[in-house]
């Protein structure tokens, strides 16, 4: 039982890393972008590649990957995101489904259908085991080294937003777009370096997941919905709320396909529903944001 | 009053061009009967796509999930076909009935919350019935699909045959009464006040309109809509998938719109033919990559503008200054 908790905080830890960036650019520009998990997906094609083609050690593919999709997102962000923060929200809808149908399609032409793997270095191959009985917590090395890095990761973040001048821009902007820019601050970009930030994340979350996840083609459209339910659950004015409904999620997901296999997705789409009907803005809202 | 009542009944007359245009199409079977397979289909993704206008072009909605109700409408039908009789239009019936009890109920769903939530929820509705139609294997056959369904004769007269004429004149029969249905409501004082929901929720509530219950009812009439399209693709292909619920075809039918026209009722014909035959087109040089060109087409189609793309005129003017936000 521990370890389906253990595994449920690991996935959840990890859909945390992959939806954070989508959403603070969601809250920062009321931006609704379902091409999110493409970014994730093309982090995660960068270290299988690195890896199987050059050789590159697993680790060091990481920061590569984080790298390469924070520059693509920065540059689909200049040229073809910003005209449309202002559109109405279905330009929007269609505009990001044109461009994870794009990536799905050219991953395929370029890689083939098949299931991608990755080769886990030794050392975070093993698994430790604790306890005995009913409550024997069985931790992978790889789900271990996961929580870890996404930890880190979040006290880092946190960091940023609360302590760094960079971080109060961005609050600032979050909450009133137009006085932050009054303010003198350059709204545009803060926009550009949050969601290169925010696709370099989603990158990196799929590095690391393409072993936990699977990654393939479809991975974009697979793990949209995974992404909104973090999002529109967790809220988009703070990144606790999204880290506590990411790890909702993990759990109830694993809990859900390991105790009643039959019903699937079911419960977790249920609960999503049930969740929004309750309450429309997530489930953990700041008071006073925008 | 007058006034109000002249407006309305003027903007909801039959114009002249249209009278031939729908004879055209009945006539187009006849014309080409090689084609009449993928006219059939036009027909029914035309009447999915004036279902989705009602919600999305005329209240504002923004839905992801509306393959739901089709493949809701196209499994009731099927199941009907093969469980109790085989006739169609009764079949028919059960289906829009069967989406339309779905979308009452779902329509609760929709009423609160940001264009954000409503998205997840559709979506959300239309992969819990994805694994309902999976999981329950043995009434739908689950990933098979739910096969062996013999149709009837319609009206105990013609039968379905392989070439589909009788297909695609009862698949346009039904698109014409949708058609005129969603024409009077869209033009009656009810649709009115659609659309000043859709232009501005907070002062039609202002104003003393009924808001959630408007959207309850356009909700509903739009799911059954959507089943009536589903339960046409059932029986005339005698075949109902795990398919018809994709996400795909949800994103499909919002692409159609779009092309055609949204809150523009012949948007959605204009769209599916459109789409149809372009799909047509470029499956037959790239059949794999088919979603690459959807998708670029996507991205063009909103980085030029909706309104754009239709009007080449315009391209090389400068946008009008941003639009509301």
């Amino acid at each position: 039982m521990l370890t389906i908790l253990f595994d449920g905080i690991a996935y959840g830890m990890l859909l945390f890393i992959l939806a954070v960036g989508l959403a603070v650019t969601m809250g920062l520009m009321n931006f609704i972008n379902l091409a999110h998990g493409a970014f994730a997906m093309l982090g995660g094609y960068i270290t299988v590649l690195l890896m199987q083609r050059m050789g590159v050690p697993f680790l060091a593919c990481l920061p590569l990957a984080f790298a390469g999709a924070a520059l693509v997102g920065a540059l689909l962000e200049r040229t073809l995101y910003r005209p449309l923060y202002h559109k109405p929200h279905l330009d929007q809808v269609l505009f990001s489904i044109g461009l994870t149908f794009m990536a799905v399609a050219t991953a395929d032409y370029f890689l083939g259908s098949s299931q991608q793997m990755v080769q886990l270095p030794q050392w975070l191959k093993g698994r430790t085991e604790l306890g005995e009985g009913p409550w024997m917590l069985g931790m992978g090395h790889y789900r271990l080294f996961i929580i870890a890095l996404c930890a880190a990761l979040t006290v880092g973040l946190q960091h940023v937003l609360t302590r760094t001048r960079f971080g109060s821009r961005l609050r600032a902007s979050v909450d009133d777009q137009r006085v932050a820019a009054g303010l003198g601050i350059n709204v545009n970009h803060v926009f550009l370096g949050t969601f290169a930030v925010g696709s370099g994340l989603a990158g990196l979350g799929g590095a690391l997941g393409a072993e936990v996840l699977g990654l393939d083609p479809s991975f974009p459209l697979k793990f949209m919905i995974y992404f909104l339910i973090v999002v529109a659950v967790g809220g988009t004015s703070s990144i606790t709320g999204p880290l506590l409904a990411a790890l909702l999620l993990g759990i109830a997901d694993v809990a859900g396909k390991y105790y009643i296999p039959k019903m699937g997705g079911f419960i977790v789409y249920s609960l999503m529903i049930v969740i929004l009907v309750w309450r429309p803005q997530g489930l953990f809202v700041r008071k006073g944001g925008s | 009053m007058a006034g109000a009542r002249n407006s309305l009944l003027q903007s909801g007359r039959w114009r002249g061009w249209e009278y031939p245009l729908w004879a055209l199409a009945f006539a187009l079977p006849l014309l080409l009967p090689r084609q009449a397979l993928i006219i059939n289909e036009i027909a029914i993704v035309a009447l999915f796509a004036v279902a989705l206008d009602l919600i999305l072009g005329f209240s504002g909605i923004v839905s992801l999930g509306h393959a739901a109700f089709f493949g809701m409408g196209a499994y009731a039908a099927a199941l009907f076909a093969k469980l109790v009789m085989p006739d169609p239009l009764l079949g028919l019936l059960v289906g829009v009935a069967a989406a339309g009890l779905l979308g009452a109920i779902c329509s609760a769903t929709i009423l609160r919350g940001t264009d954000l939530t409503r998205l997840m929820v559709t979506l959300g509705v239309g992969l819990i019935l994805m694994e309902l139609a999976n999981k329950l294997d043995w009434l739908t056959g689950g990933a098979d699909g739910l096969q062996g369904v013999v149709m009837g004769p319609l009206l105990g007269r013609f039968e379905f045959d392989l070439s589909g004429q009788t297909a695609a004149w009862y698949s346009m029969t039904v698109l014409l009464i949708v058609f005129v249905v969603a024409r009077r409501l869209v033009h009656s004082p009810f649709g009115a006040t659609l659309k000043a929901i859709r232009d501005n929720r907070l002062r039609a509530m202002a104003v003393g309109i009924a808001v959630n219950s408007r959207l309850s009812v356009v909700y509903t009439v739009a799911a059954a809509a959507a089943g009536a399209a589903g339960a046409l693709l059932a029986q005339t292909t005698g075949f109902a998938s795990l398919d018809i619920f994709e996400f795909h075809r949800s994103a499909d039918v919002m692409l159609i719109l779009v092309i055609g026209g949204v809150g523009w009722l012949y948007g959605g014909v204009t769209g599916a033919v459109v789409f149809k035959l372009m799909q047509d087109f470029v499956s037959g040089i790239t059949p794999q990559y088919w979603t690459f060109w959807i998708g670029f087409f996507l991205v063009v189609l909103v980085s030029v503008g909706r309104e754009r793309l239709i009007r080449p005129w315009t391209w090389w003017r400068r946008a009008a200054a941003g639009g509301k936000s």
